[in-house]
């Protein structure tokens, strides 16, 4: 059968706009990995918990609060702090680009602000495979 | 590292859990050696496999479930399996959203899985996966299938007790159920109790387990009315899987089931192997184009010729 890519998509924050992570974790089952949803209103720690339960190769983060400078680190922080350092993260959302460099630096490997087309996020996700697998 | 895994699955931690689990769901290539070691650390989880149409509330029902193990301090472990689409190869694993308070739990562990191809309402995968958790020392383990019809019975050989819920609403549909599902629920949920028509759905349920064992009280199958939203009639069901597993225990039949899901188990891994021992044949060479030619011409016939291989087959296996 072989290795799947399997993907948490997560809503930490308190907004509850969740079209944006319905819509891309629909367009990522369509483009064949497993995605683990996990719904609203989720804390870095029980979306760091998740992710390593489920043993997934990447984690993507949606905000549409502003807290995004504060929680995609803390998620990328408590995943290193449970020794699941091969799993990459990414995030989406309404997230000025001035954030984007921060966010890179702590970790959060891509951003994908509104507009993007999901094709973006599959290459990423081709692109960084190998290396999440470890 | 196959020693380093297993002796942490064992000692319980939970990334090595998770990639145990992984291990089996992928068929990496150690998976036979990780379960072989695994093997001698199981047999003392508990395992319930929770099934019934899709949107009939299985996950609710197993959030309220989780908390009634927790306050005993039970260490609990959750398979949710999901489909793949046959399509694309994806899927969306969306049962743990109704069981996300128990996340940041250290003492639940729940896994979603893809059907990955696998029909019967389980994955593939789920009877390992079941040992991986087995041996990591969970006292109970759930398994929620993927929304049944009528055919989807594989949980039952790979669970100790099993099941079925049912909601109000289904209409007509208990008459189809009556076949299939029905026939493999040990334990029969009426949820969604808070709904009309409730009662009703319990006396046709009831109706049909008399005509499954019409003289024999005890051999009856239980049925209870929850409401997970409105958390009302868990602590019965609970009480209920206990009670069940008990007389099951005291009557031998749980050894029996028991014995009986690695009769079916042994026979499937001896027919996998032997499957993939004639697909490896036949894939060699030209064979089957050439057998296919011969058919086309009429210079033999199917089973005739196949027949014929068989016998070369078990040959040449017994040579290996």
């Amino acid at each position: 059968m072989g290795k799947k890519i399997r993907i948490l998509i997560a809503k930490p924050g308190l907004d509850g706009h969740d079209r944006g992570a319905k819509y891309v974790a629909r367009a990522l089952k369509e483009a064949g990995y497993e995605v683990i949803y996990t719904g609203i209103r989720q804390s870095p720690e029980a979306i760091a918990k998740t992710a390593v339960q489920e043993d997934v190769d990447f984690v993507g983060l949606s905000l549409l609060s502003g807290a995004h400078n504060e929680l995609f680190p803390e998620v990328v922080r408590l995943l290193r702090q449970q020794g699941a350092d091969n799993i990459i993260v990414f995030g989406g959302g309404v997230i000025p680009q001035e954030d984007i460099p921060y966010l890179n630096e702590q970790g959060v490997e891509a951003i994908f602000t509104p507009g993007t087309p999901i094709q973006k996020v599959i290459e990423f996700i081709e692109l960084n495979k190998e290396r999440a697998q470890h | 590292m196959i020693e380093a895994l297993v002796k942490n699955i064992v000692r319980g931690e939970i990334r090595s859990i998770a990639r145990g689990i992984s291990w089996v769901e992928n068929e990496t290539a150690q998976k036979e050696t990780l379960i072989d070691r695994l093997f001698e650390y199981t047999g003392k989880a508990i395992v319930v496999g929770i099934t019934g149409p899709p949107g009939s509330g299985k996950s609710s029902l197993l959030d309220r479930l989780i908390e009634r193990e927790r306050k005993q301090k039970k260490k609990v472990a959750v398979l949710a399996i999901d489909p793949t689409s046959p399509f694309t190869g994806g899927a969306i694993l969306g049962d743990r959203l109704r069981m996300q308070k128990h996340a940041t739990d250290p003492n639940v562990f729940i896994r979603s899985m893809a059907s990955r191809g696998h029909l019967g309402g389980v994955s593939g995968a789920t009877a390992d996966a079941v040992k991986v958790l087995d041996a990591a020392g969970f006292d109970i383990i759930f398994i929620e299938t993927i929304g049944v019809g009528q055919t989807e019975i594989e949980v039952m050989n790979i669970v100790d007790l099993v099941l079925l819920v049912l909601v109000p609403g289904l209409g007509d549909e208990i008459q189809a159920l009556k076949a299939g599902v029905m026939e493999i629920g040990d334990i029969f949920v009426v949820n969604k109790s808070d709904r009309a028509d409730a009662d009703r759905l319990k006396a046709e349920i009831e109706y049909v387990l008399h005509l499954k064992a019409p003289n024999d009280q005890a051999e009856q199958n239980p049925v209870f009315m929850t409401s997970a939203t409105e958390n009302t009639g868990i602590d019965e069901l609970e009480e209920g899987i206990f009670e069940f597993l008990k007389k099951m225990e005291n009557s031998g039949r749980l050894q029996q089931r028991r014995r009986r899901r690695l009769t079916q188990e042994l026979r499937k891994i001896f027919t996998a192997k032997v499957e993939a021992y004639v697909h490896e044949f036949l894939q060699t060479g030209q064979k089957l184009n050439h057998w296919i030619d011969q058919i086309i011409q009429k210079e033999t016939a199917p089973y005739q010729l196949v027949n014929k291989k068989v016998n070369q087959v078990l040959k040449e296996l017994q040579n290996t």
